[in-house]
Order: C-alpha cells, then structure tokens, then sequence
C-alpha cells in the first residue's frame, strides 16, 4: 500500500515537472524544424517567468502574469529572429546572448522594482497563482486507494497548465503533420532554397515558427513561477531549458516521441527527489546526482548513435541567404 | 554578399568590437537609467571600482586571467570551425585535476608541484573535451549539445565528489580541506615585493603570467606551426582541407583537446591562486564570459587579452557598483555580458553591412579581405546528417 502510494505519487510529480519541459519542447520542435537551432529556450522560460511572476504580483492576476510571460518570451524570440533570420547572425552566439542577458536581467529589475534581493514577492492571493484544480469526486476517491488515489493524484489535482500542455501534443503534431503551414515548416528546414523557388518567404515562415517557440516558451515560464512555485527566484529555470532541447533531440523532432522523451526526463527527475537518501534493496543508496544527470547522459548516447538514431532537420544552423 | 562591401582588415579587428561595445553599453546604460539611476555615473563608478586602487587592478586582472584562458579555449575551437559551449566544465574537471595534485603533492617544492598541477589541469579539460571532440568527428553528433551536456554531467560529477567524497571531514559546507603552503600560487604583491616593488595585496597570483605565456602559444601554434595552419584551414573550408591532404576528423579532436586543456588551467588561478581548496561551482559563469571574450577579441589572443581585461574590470567594478547603488547588482554585469555577445556576435552584421558601405562610399577601393580568421559568425562545423 505504502510502495503503491508512493508510485502514484511519483508519477503525479512527474506529469508536473513534465509539462514546461513538454510546453518548451513542443515549441523548439517547430524553430527547430525551420531550421534555427533553439538553444535559447533557457532564456525565454526564465524572462517569461520573471515577468509573469513580476505582473502577478503587482496585478494580483496570474492571468495578466500569463499575458506578459508569453510577451516577453516572444520579445526574446523576436530579439532572436532579428539577428539570426533577418541579419544572418550565428545562431548559437544569438542564443547563448539573450540566455546570459536574461539572466541578469531578471534578478536586476526585481532588486530594483521588489527590493527583495533579486525575488519577486511571494505570491499568495486567491487570483496570482494557477492553482490546482480538483475534479469533482477527487477528494472522495481518495477513500478507495485502487483507482481512486490514481484519478485523485494522477487526474485531478494539477493546474490548468498542466492540462493545457497535454493538450498542445496531438495539436502540433496535427499542426506539423496535418497542415500546410506544417510542411512548409519541414520543408524550410530540409531544403530552403526549394521553399524560396515556390515563391514562400523563408524568413517569414522561421519568424513564424520561432512565434511559436516564444508563446510556448512563455507558458512553460509561467508555469515554473506561478503555479509550480510561487513567484520568480534567481535562476529558476536551473537547465531545463537545456533539458527541454535534449527531449526535442531525444523525440527526434517529433511530437509524440518528444512527450515520451519529457515524460521520461521528469520521471528521473521525480525519482531523485525521491530517492534521496534512499537505500534501495540490491544496489545501495544511489547517489542522486547520478540520477539528475541520466537525461543529459542518455541524450549524449542518442547523438552518438548508441541509441537509435537523431536525424536532425538538414539545414539546422545555418543561416539562409538568397544570394548563394 | 557581394565582394564591394568588404570591411578593412582593421576595421574588422578594431571598430566593429569597439561599436559593438558601445552599443552594448549604451543598451545597459539605458537599463540603469530605467532603474533610476545615472548611467554616467554608474560607468564613473565601475571605472574606478576597476581601476582606481591597486588591489582594485588587482582584483580587476585576477578576473581577467579566468577570462583568457576560457577565451582562448573558445577561440581555438572557433578556428577550427567548433563551438565548444563547455568550457565551463572542462574548467570544471581540469580544475579538479589541478586540486588533487595540490592535495596530493602537499609535501612537493613548488617548483615541482607547479608543473604537475599544470599538466593535470591542461589533462582534466581535454579528457572532458575529448569524447564530445570524438563523437563530433567519428559520429556527427553536434557539438554545441553535447558539450552542453557535459557541463551538467560535469556539474553533477563534481557535487558528488564534493559532497559524498572529497568534502573535508566534519564540515558542512561542500569543499576540501586546504592546499599546503607549498602548493599554492605565489601572489603578485609577494612577487613584485621581491624585486622591491610594493602592491596592495590582492588575489593576482602567478597564474595571471601563466595565462600571458598561454596566449603567447597559442598565437605560435595557430600562426606559425603546420598544425595551426591545418586547423584554420578545416575551420575556413573543410572540403578544401581535405583536397589538401589533412584529416578534418583529427583536426576537430586535436582543436578540442587544445581547448578543453586551456579551459582546464582555469583551476590554476581560481583554485591554486585564491581559493586555496577545491570549492563548489568554481567556473562560476567563466566558460561562458570566454564565449564573449573570444567574440569581442576577434579570436585573437591580443584581443582576447584587451577583452579579458575589459570584463575583468566589468566584475569588478560590478561589485563595487552594487556596493554604492544598492538599486544594482552584480547581475547588471551579466546582463551587460549578454549583451555583449548579441552585439559583437550575433548582430555583427547590423553593424558591418552599414559600415562597409560607409567605407565604400569615402575609401574608395577597398582591398579585397585576406585572412579574415576573426570571423565569429560562421556556423559551427557540426555535420548533421
């Protein structure tokens, strides 16, 4: 009963630590696949989610939070299109710039404006946060552990985010698949200059797609200050930025493999916290850091080919030009 | 682009840093102004912050010496067409590697222990530089991601060591006991009181020569030896390196090793220099700074030095800053880094198409550009397919 709880609790954690990983993801999934490398997906989480943090608490609305995350992730992903679809700029550099700007940027304004060492206040007002919803009957299931602790732990009890980014799966794989503007996504991503001789604007199709990425990015980053915790803390997005694109690499730029690829990340990372200190029949305590750094570990094995295979879209990081 | 708007060699090396520089601190300037204070006299601070007393040039230098060595990590891989994003873990493990020799060898002369901890450390960043250089010219994989996640794997690695194995006994926090008195870097103002000089203490040690003998190799090896010539030739036109016999597989690996190696001196200052123990997160952020050192100094250690310096100053001053605004942090520092790299690096073409047209109306003929080695906006080698 114990070890039972403990899974369905577990497994709760995971959908939660899953769904900016998976919101961040589904994003780069599309910049990717036009052919613009996404690594700035660190830095677009961590401003959405100092400025929806920031607006919460002076608005007391998580909602007008939401609006300026999504804002100010799209302002970063258009920085980012600036210099790298309309000026050419590496891609990588453009990248790691706005990742460190945004770093200091957050904790800069939030001394200035908060006055509380580069925080934002704590947000506890009925309205600033996106609160878990229970679904009707959830508290009474938890009377009959099997399946009412499944539908009251897995099922009911995480915030609309949650649901949200469940969600957006079948979405953008409709999208990516099912879509005009889909494939010419992946087709600008494969082979540019045959999109450009269909007389379809290269540039404006990767300003689309890294849109996408920003809105997205926006939400994850909401979601990490204002319904996972309550209000922005200096480096909050401690790597999953970086995380989010290992899964994208992971799921090999597809939809449903890439859930898979989030799912399994937030499980080890659910699993650690668990885990600490925990010694385990067999083998010991595991250290947890061995545990934290399996994604980043397993990542590097499929980009080197010793699981499966990551074929990336074929003109990734290189800049279009017309003239060549 | 078309052949008239080619930039002057000097103009290349020179201006567009500096005006990358100024658009970078006229956007920080705009933020601080924003914050409500004065941005005129936030830059009279920091210069003085950075400058203005011995132990501040001290403190300013001690930070530049990070700043060269992971600058010329990033530059040499950049020469060879790599972005090695890992320099932050390879100065990581190198400088682990440097702590035990200290913590091993306590009972060694310096002169003995110095050498050690110098290969150790140069040995630490290029193993760690090592399997993603491999992966990258056996296997394809990109290197931008996998050098990324070895600076995670490198993190966890370390928190383990620190926490569970090296971590001195009965102590809290997570970190070695401390280096012997023979094992630790001379500091400046010891040296300089030697040959009668005298210097506010500060934590300028050795290293900061050591770095400076660094930057003299490796314009010898990528200027004037074979081996240099054949990593800028694969890091300009693969294809055409391999028309002219030389192994671009063997290229990437050895560029790599060279730079997680010079990334891996790191330790030799932050930790035999001033730390004195092998503490938790020593990089802190300097794998990144040598990104935009490397872009600012045009790949060129003469310039990665003046940029070194620069950003030296920069967390310097920065910290004086936040003593006297206390409405600014230390984070304004990273910010104005950040930006940095968007100007120098990412947006260098916002600056250079108008420029090259400046020239090309009042110069007249330019010459065509030669080697224009300093060119940060290429895409990395990595071959996906």
């Amino acid at each position: 009963m114990e070890t039972y709880s403990l899974i369905v609790l577990t497994l709760a954690a995971t959908l939660r630590v899953a769904t900016p990983l998976l919101l961040a993801a589904l994003g780069a999934m599309f910049s990717e696949r036009s052919g613009v490398i996404d690594l700035a997906l660190e830095g677009k989480m961590l401003g959405a989610a100092f400025a929806s943090a920031a607006v919460s608490a002076v608005t007391g609305s998580a909602w007008l939070g939401l609006g300026a995350g999504i804002l100010t992730s799209v302002a970063l992903a258009m920085i980012n299109a600036f210099a790298t679809v309309t000026h050419r700029g590496n891609q990588v550099v453009a990248c790691m710039a706005l990742n460190i700007a945004v770093a200091g940027l957050g904790p800069t304004l939030a001394l200035a404006w908060f006055n509380l060492g580069g925080q934002t206040p704590q947000l506890d007002g009925p309205d600033q946060r996106f609160g878990e919803l229970v679904w009707p009957g959830a508290p009474a299931a938890r009377a009959h552990p099997f399946p009412g602790l499944l539908y009251a732990e897995l099922l009911s009890g995480h915030s609309l985010i949650v649901y949200l980014a469940a969600a957006l799966v079948p979405v953008a794989a409709w999208a990516l698949y099912r879509t005009r503007f889909g494939l010419r996504v992946r087709a600008v991503g494969e082979n540019p200059l045959a999109v450009d001789t269909a007389g379809i604007s290269v540039a404006a199709l990767r300003y689309q797609a890294m849109l996408i990425s920003g809105v997205l990015c926006g939400v994850a980053g909401t979601y990490l200050s204002t319904a996972a915790s309550a209000g922005f803390v200096r480096d909050m997005t401690a790597g999953k930025g970086y995380l989010a694109l290992a899964a994208v690499i992971f799921g090999k730029w597809k939809p449903y493999p890439t859930l898979g690829a989030c799912l399994l990340f937030a499980f080890t990372d659910a699993l650690a916290s668990r885990l600490q200190g925990v010694a385990l029949p067999v083998v010991g305590v595991i250290p947890v850091q061995f545990i934290m750094a399996l994604p980043y570990v397993l990542t590097v094995l499929l980009l080197a080919g010793f699981v499966g295979q990551a074929v990336a879209p074929r003109v990734i990081g290189v800049p279009y030009s017309k003239e060549k | 682009m078309s052949a008239a708007k080619q930039l002057p060699r000097w103009a290349d090396l020179t201006l567009l840093p500096v005006i990358g520089l100024v658009a970078a601190l006229l956007v920080s300037g705009g933020v601080i102004a924003l914050l409500g204070e004065s941005p005129a006299q936030a830059l009279k601070l920091m210069v003085s912050g950075a400058f203005g007393t011995q132990d501040a040039i001290g403190y300013s230098l001690y930070y530049a010496t990070n700043f060269i060595f992971t600058g010329l990590a990033v530059a040499v891989a950049f020469h060879a067409g790599l972005f090695n994003i890992g320099g932050e873990g390879q100065a990581y493990i190198g400088g682990l590697m440097s702590g035990l020799v200290c913590l091993a060898l306590g009972h060694w002369p310096f002169w003995a222990v110095l050498p050690a901890a110098v290969v150790a450390g140069a040995a630490g960043g290029a193993a760690w530089a090592f399997i993603p250089a491999w992966l990258q010219a056996k296997r394809g994989s990109h290197i931008v991601i996998t050098t990324i996640m070895f600076n995670f794997i490198a993190s966890s690695l370390m928190t383990y060591l620190l926490v569970n194995v090296l971590i001195k006994p009965g102590q809290q926090s997570p970190e070695t006991r401390e280096f012997s008195g023979s094992t630790v870097m001379p500091a400046a103002h010891e040296l300089l009181a030697r040959i009668g000089i005298t210097f506010t203490p500060s934590p300028l040690n050795l290293a900061f020569g050591l770095a400076l003998a660094a930057s003299v190799l490796v314009w010898i090896f990528l200027w004037r030896t074979r081996w240099g010539y054949e990593l800028r030739v694969t890091g300009q036109n693969p294809a055409a390196a391999v028309y002219a016999g030389i192994s671009p597989p063997r290229v990437i690996v050895a560029a790599m090793l060279l730079s997680g190696a010079l990334a891996g001196c790191l330790g030799l200052n932050e930790l035999m220099g001033s730390q004195h123990r092998i503490v938790i997160d020593f990089p802190a952020g300097a794998g990144f700074v040598g990104i935009a050192v490397a872009l600012m100094g045009r790949n060129h250690p003469v310039g990665i030095f003046f940029a070194a310096v620069l950003f030296g100053a920069l967390y310097q001053g920065g910290s004086q800053l936040s003593f006297d605004m206390p409405k600014i942090n230390r984070d304004m520092v990273v910010v104005i880094q950040g930006l940095v790299i968007l100007a120098c690096g990412a947006m260098e073409n916002l600056f250079r198409v108008p420029l090259a047209a400046l020239f090309g109306a009042f110069g007249g003929a330019v010459p065509p550009p030669r080697d224009r080695a300093g060119e940060g906006t290429r895409p990395p080698a990595g071959k996906q397919s």
